[in-house]
Protein backbone atom coordinates (compact mmCIF):
# COMPACT_ATOMS: atom_id res chain seq x y z
CA UNK A 1 0.00 0.00 0.00
CA UNK A 2 1.23 3.50 -0.77
CA UNK A 3 2.00 5.29 2.45
CA UNK A 4 3.74 8.38 1.06
CA UNK A 5 1.70 11.14 -0.49
CA UNK A 6 2.66 14.15 -2.60
CA UNK A 7 1.24 17.40 -1.24
CA UNK A 8 1.34 21.08 -2.07
CA UNK A 9 0.81 23.80 0.46
CA UNK A 10 1.59 27.44 0.91
CA UNK A 11 3.53 28.09 4.10
CA UNK A 12 3.91 31.73 5.17
CA UNK A 13 3.23 32.77 1.59
CA UNK A 14 5.75 30.42 0.01
CA UNK A 15 4.59 27.52 -2.17
CA UNK A 16 5.92 24.14 -1.07
CA UNK A 17 5.80 20.77 -2.79
CA UNK A 18 6.56 17.79 -0.58
CA UNK A 19 6.35 14.00 -0.34
CA UNK A 20 5.04 13.18 3.11
CA UNK A 21 4.44 9.89 4.88
CA UNK A 22 0.68 9.66 5.53
CA UNK A 23 1.27 9.17 9.25
CA UNK A 24 3.32 12.34 9.70
CA UNK A 25 1.52 15.30 11.23
CA UNK A 26 1.59 18.85 9.97
CA UNK A 27 3.70 19.60 13.05
CA UNK A 28 6.27 16.95 12.04
CA UNK A 29 6.53 18.34 8.53
CA UNK A 30 6.77 21.99 9.56
CA UNK A 31 9.55 21.28 12.03
CA UNK A 32 11.48 18.42 10.43
CA UNK A 33 11.05 19.02 6.70
CA UNK A 34 10.67 22.79 6.53
CA UNK A 35 12.82 23.60 9.59
CA UNK A 36 10.12 25.94 10.89
CA UNK A 37 10.92 25.16 14.50
CA UNK A 38 9.04 28.12 15.98
CA UNK A 39 6.02 25.81 16.19
CA UNK A 40 6.60 23.65 19.27
CA UNK A 41 5.87 20.01 20.01
CA UNK A 42 4.60 19.51 23.54
CA UNK A 43 1.56 17.56 24.78
CA UNK A 44 0.60 15.88 21.47
CA UNK A 45 -3.03 15.53 22.61
CA UNK A 46 -4.47 18.93 21.76
CA UNK A 47 -4.44 20.26 25.31
CA UNK A 48 -1.53 22.74 25.37
CA UNK A 49 -1.63 24.69 22.10
CA UNK A 50 2.18 24.96 21.74
CA UNK A 51 1.85 23.63 18.18
CA UNK A 52 -0.82 26.18 17.12
CA UNK A 53 -0.66 27.22 13.47
CA UNK A 54 -3.17 28.74 11.09
CA UNK A 55 -4.65 26.43 8.46
CA UNK A 56 -6.71 28.17 5.77
CA UNK A 57 -7.25 31.09 8.12
CA UNK A 58 -8.24 29.09 11.20
CA UNK A 59 -5.96 28.09 14.05
CA UNK A 60 -5.49 24.40 14.74
CA UNK A 61 -3.29 22.18 16.89
CA UNK A 62 -0.83 21.01 14.23
CA UNK A 63 -0.11 17.85 16.28
CA UNK A 64 -3.68 16.74 15.52
CA UNK A 65 -3.59 17.36 11.76
CA UNK A 66 -1.95 14.95 9.33
CA UNK A 67 0.32 16.77 6.89
CA UNK A 68 -1.61 15.18 4.05
CA UNK A 69 -4.80 16.83 5.35
CA UNK A 70 -3.12 20.19 4.70
CA UNK A 71 -2.70 19.40 1.00
CA UNK A 72 -3.74 22.50 -0.92
CA UNK A 73 -3.98 24.64 2.21
CA UNK A 74 -2.54 27.98 3.25
CA UNK A 75 -0.52 27.49 6.40
CA UNK A 76 0.79 30.30 8.58
CA UNK A 77 3.23 29.77 11.44
CA UNK A 78 4.73 32.12 13.99
CA UNK A 79 7.62 32.73 11.58
CA UNK A 80 5.10 34.35 9.25
CA UNK A 81 4.01 37.03 11.74
CA UNK A 82 7.07 39.23 11.32
CA UNK A 83 6.95 41.92 8.67
CA UNK A 84 10.26 42.66 6.90
CA UNK A 85 12.10 40.96 9.73
CA UNK A 86 10.42 43.13 12.38
CA UNK A 87 8.22 41.79 15.14
CA UNK A 88 4.51 42.49 14.87
CA UNK A 89 2.92 44.92 17.37
CA UNK A 90 1.44 41.89 19.14
CA UNK A 91 4.86 40.28 19.51
CA UNK A 92 6.30 43.60 20.72
CA UNK A 93 3.54 43.77 23.33
CA UNK A 94 4.44 40.28 24.59
CA UNK A 95 8.01 41.58 25.18
CA UNK A 96 6.84 44.88 26.61
CA UNK A 97 4.50 43.24 29.15
CA UNK A 98 6.99 40.58 30.20
CA UNK A 99 4.67 37.83 28.95
CA UNK A 100 7.59 35.58 28.09
CA UNK A 101 9.31 33.61 30.81
CA UNK A 102 10.65 30.30 29.49
CA UNK A 103 9.10 31.11 26.12
CA UNK A 104 8.17 27.60 25.03
CA UNK A 105 4.42 28.23 24.80
CA UNK A 106 4.77 31.70 23.30
CA UNK A 107 4.65 30.88 19.57
CA UNK A 108 1.32 29.13 20.18
CA UNK A 109 0.06 31.90 22.45
CA UNK A 110 0.96 34.52 19.85
CA UNK A 111 -0.71 32.56 17.05
CA UNK A 112 -3.91 32.17 19.11
CA UNK A 113 -3.87 35.85 20.11
CA UNK A 114 -3.25 36.94 16.50
CA UNK A 115 -6.22 34.82 15.41
CA UNK A 116 -8.43 36.25 18.16
CA UNK A 117 -7.60 39.87 17.29
CA UNK A 118 -8.23 39.12 13.62
CA UNK A 119 -11.75 37.91 14.44
CA UNK A 120 -12.42 40.32 17.28
CA UNK A 121 -10.22 43.45 17.23
CA UNK A 122 -11.58 44.76 20.55
CA UNK A 123 -12.08 41.78 22.84
CA UNK A 124 -13.09 41.92 26.49
CA UNK A 125 -10.80 40.30 29.03
CA UNK A 126 -13.17 37.30 29.17
CA UNK A 127 -13.00 36.97 25.39
CA UNK A 128 -9.20 37.04 25.51
CA UNK A 129 -9.21 34.34 28.17
CA UNK A 130 -11.59 32.19 26.11
CA UNK A 131 -9.65 32.85 22.90
CA UNK A 132 -6.46 31.64 24.60
CA UNK A 133 -8.07 28.80 26.60
CA UNK A 134 -6.41 26.27 24.29
CA UNK A 135 -2.93 27.51 25.17
CA UNK A 136 -1.30 26.50 28.43
CA UNK A 137 1.67 28.29 30.03
CA UNK A 138 3.52 26.26 32.65
CA UNK A 139 5.30 29.43 33.83
CA UNK A 140 1.77 30.77 34.50
CA UNK A 141 2.33 34.11 32.75
CA UNK A 142 -1.40 34.32 32.01
CA UNK A 143 -1.81 37.78 33.50
CA UNK A 144 1.03 39.22 31.41
CA UNK A 145 -0.13 37.38 28.29
CA UNK A 146 -3.68 38.72 28.53
CA UNK A 147 -2.24 42.19 29.33
CA UNK A 148 -0.20 42.02 26.11
CA UNK A 149 -3.23 41.07 24.04
CA UNK A 150 -5.42 43.76 25.60
CA UNK A 151 -2.68 46.36 25.12
CA UNK A 152 -2.32 45.43 21.45
CA UNK A 153 -6.07 45.79 20.93
CA UNK A 154 -6.09 49.18 22.68
CA UNK A 155 -3.12 50.41 20.68
CA UNK A 156 -4.79 49.37 17.41
CA UNK A 157 -7.98 51.16 18.45
CA UNK A 158 -6.23 54.52 18.82
CA UNK B 1 2.75 6.82 14.90
CA UNK B 2 2.71 3.56 12.94
CA UNK B 3 2.51 3.76 9.16
CA UNK B 4 -0.77 3.64 7.29
CA UNK B 5 -2.06 4.43 3.83
CA UNK B 6 -4.31 7.41 3.24
CA UNK B 7 -7.33 7.72 0.96
CA UNK B 8 -9.29 10.83 0.15
CA UNK B 9 -12.48 9.64 -1.58
CA UNK B 10 -14.31 12.17 -3.74
CA UNK B 11 -17.73 10.53 -3.30
CA UNK B 12 -19.64 8.73 -0.56
CA UNK B 13 -19.91 5.67 -2.81
CA UNK B 14 -16.13 5.57 -3.04
CA UNK B 15 -15.79 5.92 0.75
CA UNK B 16 -18.27 3.08 1.36
CA UNK B 17 -16.49 0.88 -1.21
CA UNK B 18 -13.14 1.48 0.51
CA UNK B 19 -14.65 0.62 3.90
CA UNK B 20 -16.17 -2.54 2.47
CA UNK B 21 -12.95 -3.58 0.77
CA UNK B 22 -10.69 -3.05 3.78
CA UNK B 23 -13.11 -3.96 6.58
CA UNK B 24 -11.76 -3.46 10.10
CA UNK B 25 -8.31 -2.55 8.70
CA UNK B 26 -9.75 0.81 7.62
CA UNK B 27 -10.75 3.76 9.80
CA UNK B 28 -12.73 6.81 8.83
CA UNK B 29 -11.13 10.19 9.60
CA UNK B 30 -13.17 13.36 10.11
CA UNK B 31 -11.66 16.13 12.29
CA UNK B 32 -9.04 13.89 13.88
CA UNK B 33 -9.01 15.62 17.28
CA UNK B 34 -9.67 12.28 19.00
CA UNK B 35 -8.56 9.87 16.31
CA UNK B 36 -5.04 11.22 15.77
CA UNK B 37 -4.39 10.91 19.50
CA UNK B 38 -5.42 7.26 19.27
CA UNK B 39 -3.34 6.67 16.15
CA UNK B 40 -0.35 8.09 17.99
CA UNK B 41 -0.82 6.12 21.21
CA UNK B 42 -1.39 2.92 19.24
CA UNK B 43 -4.91 2.14 20.48
CA UNK B 44 -5.95 2.40 16.81
CA UNK B 45 -3.73 0.69 14.23
CA UNK B 46 -5.52 0.91 10.88
CA UNK B 47 -3.80 0.03 7.62
CA UNK B 48 -5.89 2.62 5.80
CA UNK B 49 -7.21 6.00 6.92
CA UNK B 50 -10.17 7.27 4.88
CA UNK B 51 -10.46 11.07 5.05
CA UNK B 52 -14.07 12.24 4.58
CA UNK B 53 -13.39 15.97 4.54
CA UNK B 54 -13.35 16.52 0.78
CA UNK B 55 -16.57 14.82 -0.22
CA UNK B 56 -18.78 17.42 -1.97
CA UNK B 57 -21.96 15.45 -1.09
CA UNK B 58 -21.39 16.33 2.57
CA UNK B 59 -21.81 20.03 1.75
CA UNK B 60 -23.29 22.55 2.16
CA UNK B 61 -22.43 21.85 5.76
CA UNK B 62 -25.66 23.20 7.26
CA UNK B 63 -28.83 23.40 5.22
CA UNK B 64 -32.63 23.25 5.47
CA UNK B 65 -34.27 20.38 3.58
CA UNK B 66 -38.05 20.43 3.86
CA UNK B 67 -38.99 20.38 7.54
CA UNK B 68 -35.51 19.45 8.77
CA UNK B 69 -32.18 21.09 9.43
CA UNK B 70 -29.41 18.92 8.01
CA UNK B 71 -25.89 19.19 9.41
CA UNK B 72 -23.22 17.35 7.41
CA UNK B 73 -21.16 14.94 9.49
CA UNK B 74 -17.90 16.78 8.78
CA UNK B 75 -19.22 20.18 9.91
CA UNK B 76 -16.88 21.64 12.53
CA UNK B 77 -17.98 23.01 15.91
CA UNK B 78 -16.94 26.57 15.00
CA UNK B 79 -19.37 26.58 12.08
CA UNK B 80 -22.21 25.05 14.12
CA UNK B 81 -21.75 27.61 16.90
CA UNK B 82 -21.76 30.47 14.36
CA UNK B 83 -24.63 29.23 12.16
CA UNK B 84 -27.68 31.51 12.14
CA UNK B 85 -29.85 28.50 11.24
CA UNK B 86 -28.63 26.64 14.32
CA UNK B 87 -28.75 29.63 16.64
CA UNK B 88 -32.28 30.56 15.65
CA UNK B 89 -33.98 27.21 16.24
CA UNK B 90 -31.46 25.06 18.12
CA UNK B 91 -29.86 27.42 20.60
CA UNK B 92 -28.68 24.66 22.97
CA UNK B 93 -26.75 22.98 20.15
CA UNK B 94 -25.03 26.27 19.25
CA UNK B 95 -24.14 26.72 22.93
CA UNK B 96 -22.81 23.18 23.22
CA UNK B 97 -20.70 23.45 20.05
CA UNK B 98 -19.22 26.69 21.41
CA UNK B 99 -17.80 25.00 24.54
CA UNK B 100 -16.25 21.86 23.02
CA UNK B 101 -12.49 21.95 23.59
CA UNK B 102 -10.68 25.15 22.65
CA UNK B 103 -10.74 27.43 19.59
CA UNK B 104 -8.14 25.16 17.99
CA UNK B 105 -10.19 22.04 18.69
CA UNK B 106 -13.50 23.60 17.57
CA UNK B 107 -11.91 24.54 14.24
CA UNK B 108 -11.26 20.83 13.57
CA UNK B 109 -13.67 18.73 15.65
CA UNK B 110 -16.73 17.61 13.70
CA UNK B 111 -20.29 16.85 14.75
CA UNK B 112 -20.13 13.37 13.20
CA UNK B 113 -16.88 12.67 15.03
CA UNK B 114 -18.26 13.87 18.35
CA UNK B 115 -21.16 11.39 18.03
CA UNK B 116 -19.27 8.43 16.51
CA UNK B 117 -16.59 8.73 19.17
CA UNK B 118 -19.49 8.10 21.59
CA UNK B 119 -17.84 9.69 24.58
CA UNK B 120 -20.36 9.82 27.45
CA UNK B 121 -19.20 13.43 27.90
CA UNK B 122 -19.87 14.48 24.28
CA UNK B 123 -21.25 18.00 24.69
CA UNK B 124 -23.35 18.02 21.52
CA UNK B 125 -25.24 14.82 22.41
CA UNK B 126 -27.69 16.16 25.05
CA UNK B 127 -28.95 19.02 22.87
CA UNK B 128 -29.32 16.77 19.83
CA UNK B 129 -31.26 14.28 21.98
CA UNK B 130 -33.71 16.89 23.26
CA UNK B 131 -34.28 18.10 19.70
CA UNK B 132 -35.08 14.56 18.54
CA UNK B 133 -32.17 14.33 16.09
CA UNK B 134 -31.74 11.48 13.65
CA UNK B 135 -28.41 10.09 12.49
CA UNK B 136 -28.11 9.43 8.76
CA UNK B 137 -25.76 6.54 7.98
CA UNK B 138 -24.67 5.10 4.66
CA UNK B 139 -23.31 1.61 4.08
CA UNK B 140 -23.17 -1.14 1.50
CA UNK B 141 -26.93 -1.66 1.93
CA UNK B 142 -27.76 2.00 1.29
CA UNK B 143 -28.81 4.88 3.51
CA UNK B 144 -30.71 4.57 6.78
CA UNK B 145 -31.90 6.97 9.47
CA UNK B 146 -31.96 6.14 13.13
CA UNK B 147 -32.88 8.21 16.16
CA UNK B 148 -29.78 9.44 17.98
CA UNK B 149 -31.16 7.79 21.14
CA UNK B 150 -30.83 4.43 19.36
CA UNK B 151 -27.27 5.22 18.25
CA UNK B 152 -25.35 5.32 21.54
CA UNK B 153 -24.50 2.09 23.33
CA UNK B 154 -21.63 2.92 25.68
CA UNK B 155 -18.33 4.80 25.64
CA UNK B 156 -16.80 4.31 22.19
CA UNK B 157 -19.56 1.97 21.00
CA UNK B 158 -22.49 2.83 18.73
CA UNK B 159 -25.07 0.84 16.78
CA UNK B 160 -23.37 1.80 13.53
CA UNK B 161 -22.85 -1.46 11.60
CA UNK B 162 -19.45 -2.46 10.24
CA UNK B 163 -18.99 -0.76 6.87
CA UNK B 164 -21.34 2.11 7.73
CA UNK B 165 -20.41 5.74 8.17
CA UNK B 166 -22.41 8.74 9.36
CA UNK B 167 -23.12 11.35 6.69
CA UNK B 168 -25.42 13.79 8.48
CA UNK B 169 -27.42 14.69 11.54
CA UNK B 170 -31.01 15.76 10.91
CA UNK B 171 -33.05 17.93 13.25
CA UNK B 172 -36.80 18.43 12.84
CA UNK B 173 -37.54 22.16 12.59
CA UNK B 174 -39.70 23.26 15.52
CA UNK B 175 -43.44 23.50 14.94
CA UNK B 176 -44.09 24.96 18.39
CA UNK B 177 -42.45 27.83 20.18
CA UNK B 178 -39.63 26.52 22.30
CA UNK B 179 -37.00 27.60 24.80
CA UNK B 180 -33.82 25.55 25.15
CA UNK B 181 -30.40 25.71 26.74
CA UNK B 182 -27.17 23.77 27.16
CA UNK B 183 -25.35 23.87 30.50
CA UNK B 184 -22.39 21.98 31.88
CA UNK B 185 -20.09 21.64 34.84
CA UNK B 186 -16.33 21.51 34.35
CA UNK B 187 -13.41 21.47 36.78
CA UNK B 188 -12.02 24.68 35.41
CA UNK B 189 -13.06 27.49 33.10
CA UNK B 190 -11.92 27.15 29.52
CA UNK B 191 -10.73 23.94 27.93
CA UNK B 192 -12.04 20.94 29.89
CA UNK B 193 -14.26 17.90 29.53
CA UNK B 194 -17.60 18.09 31.29
CA UNK B 195 -18.26 16.47 34.65
CA UNK B 196 -21.94 16.91 33.78
CA UNK B 197 -23.27 18.10 30.40
CA UNK B 198 -26.99 18.78 29.94
CA UNK B 199 -29.62 20.26 27.66
CA UNK B 200 -33.24 21.17 28.40
CA UNK B 201 -35.97 22.20 25.96
CA UNK B 202 -39.44 23.37 26.98
CA UNK B 203 -42.12 23.90 24.35
CA UNK B 204 -45.30 25.91 24.18
CA UNK B 205 -47.44 22.79 24.69
CA UNK B 206 -45.77 22.22 28.09
CA UNK B 207 -43.52 19.32 27.16
CA UNK B 208 -40.06 19.34 28.71
CA UNK B 209 -37.22 17.30 27.27
CA UNK B 210 -34.08 16.90 29.33
CA UNK B 211 -30.89 15.07 28.38
CA UNK B 212 -27.65 14.60 30.25
CA UNK B 213 -24.23 13.10 29.70
CA UNK B 214 -20.98 12.36 31.53
CA UNK B 215 -22.92 10.64 34.33
CA UNK B 216 -23.01 7.12 32.91
CA UNK B 217 -21.87 5.02 29.98
CA UNK B 218 -24.02 6.92 27.49
CA UNK B 219 -26.10 10.11 27.34
CA UNK B 220 -29.71 9.81 28.53
CA UNK B 221 -32.85 11.66 27.41
CA UNK B 222 -36.11 11.90 29.37
CA UNK B 223 -39.43 13.57 28.54
CA UNK B 224 -41.98 15.13 30.88
CA UNK B 225 -45.30 15.46 29.07
CA UNK B 226 -47.31 16.24 32.23
CA UNK B 227 -46.61 19.97 31.97
CA UNK B 228 -45.38 20.10 35.56
CA UNK B 229 -41.75 20.94 34.81
CA UNK B 230 -42.73 23.54 32.23
CA UNK B 231 -45.04 25.26 34.73
CA UNK B 232 -43.03 27.85 36.63
CA UNK B 233 -45.81 27.94 39.27
CA UNK B 234 -45.83 24.15 39.91
CA UNK B 235 -45.18 23.10 43.53
CA UNK B 236 -41.53 22.35 44.26
CA UNK B 237 -42.11 18.73 45.38
CA UNK B 238 -44.08 17.88 42.24
CA UNK B 239 -41.11 19.05 40.19
CA UNK B 240 -38.59 17.28 42.38
CA UNK B 241 -40.43 13.99 41.93
CA UNK B 242 -40.25 14.30 38.14
CA UNK B 243 -36.61 15.34 38.20
CA UNK B 244 -35.79 12.32 40.39
CA UNK B 245 -37.43 9.99 37.87
CA UNK B 246 -35.47 11.62 35.07
CA UNK B 247 -32.16 11.41 36.91
CA UNK B 248 -32.66 7.73 37.79
CA UNK B 249 -30.89 6.98 34.49
CA UNK B 250 -27.61 8.37 35.83
CA UNK B 251 -24.87 5.94 36.92
CA UNK B 252 -21.59 7.81 37.11
CA UNK B 253 -18.39 5.81 37.21
CA UNK B 254 -16.59 5.67 40.57
CA UNK B 255 -13.28 5.44 38.68
CA UNK B 256 -13.48 8.69 36.70
CA UNK B 257 -10.77 11.18 37.56
CA UNK B 258 -12.91 14.22 36.76
CA UNK B 259 -15.45 14.05 39.57
CA UNK B 260 -16.85 11.65 42.15
CA UNK B 261 -20.24 10.01 41.56
CA UNK B 262 -21.68 11.90 44.54
CA UNK B 263 -20.58 15.23 43.12
CA UNK B 264 -21.91 14.46 39.65
CA UNK B 265 -25.28 13.34 40.98
CA UNK B 266 -25.55 16.46 43.13
CA UNK B 267 -24.58 18.72 40.21
CA UNK B 268 -27.07 16.96 37.94
CA UNK B 269 -29.85 18.23 40.21
CA UNK B 270 -28.43 21.74 40.45
CA UNK B 271 -27.92 22.03 36.71
CA UNK B 272 -31.34 20.52 36.04
CA UNK B 273 -33.09 23.26 38.03
CA UNK B 274 -30.98 26.04 36.52
CA UNK B 275 -31.34 24.81 32.96
CA UNK B 276 -35.10 24.40 33.33
CA UNK B 277 -35.43 27.95 34.62
CA UNK B 278 -33.43 29.30 31.67
CA UNK B 279 -35.41 27.26 29.13
CA UNK B 280 -38.71 28.50 30.58
CA UNK B 281 -37.42 32.06 30.49
CA UNK B 282 -36.31 31.70 26.86
CA UNK B 283 -39.66 30.23 25.90
CA UNK B 284 -41.35 33.24 27.47
CA UNK B 285 -39.04 35.59 25.61
CA UNK B 286 -39.91 33.82 22.36
CA UNK B 287 -36.81 31.98 21.19
CA UNK B 288 -38.87 30.86 18.22
CA UNK B 289 -41.95 32.37 16.61
CA UNK B 290 -43.05 30.17 13.71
Amino acid sequence: MITTVPIRMTVNGRARVLEVPAHHTLLDVLRDELQLTGTKECCLVGECGACTVSLDGRIVDSCLVLAVEADGAEVATVEGLTVDGRLSPLQEAFLEKGAVQCGFCIPGQVMAAHDLLGRNPHPTLAEVQEGLAGNLCRCACYQQITDAVMATAEEAGR
Amino acid sequence: MHTFAYARPATLAEAVALLEEHGPAARVLAGGTDMIIRLRDGTLRPELVIDLKRIPELRPAIRVEGDRLVIGATTVMTDIAASELVRRDFEALAEAAAVVGSVQIRNRATLGGNLCNASPAADTAPSLLVYGADVVAIGPGGTRRLPLDAFFVRSGVTTLAPGELVTAIELPLPTLRRGSVHVRRTRRRGHDLASVTMAVAVDQAGTTRLAYGSVGPRPVVRVDATGVLADAAAPADARTAIFEEMFAGASPSPRSMRASPEYRLAMLRVLGRRALATAIQRLAQGERRP
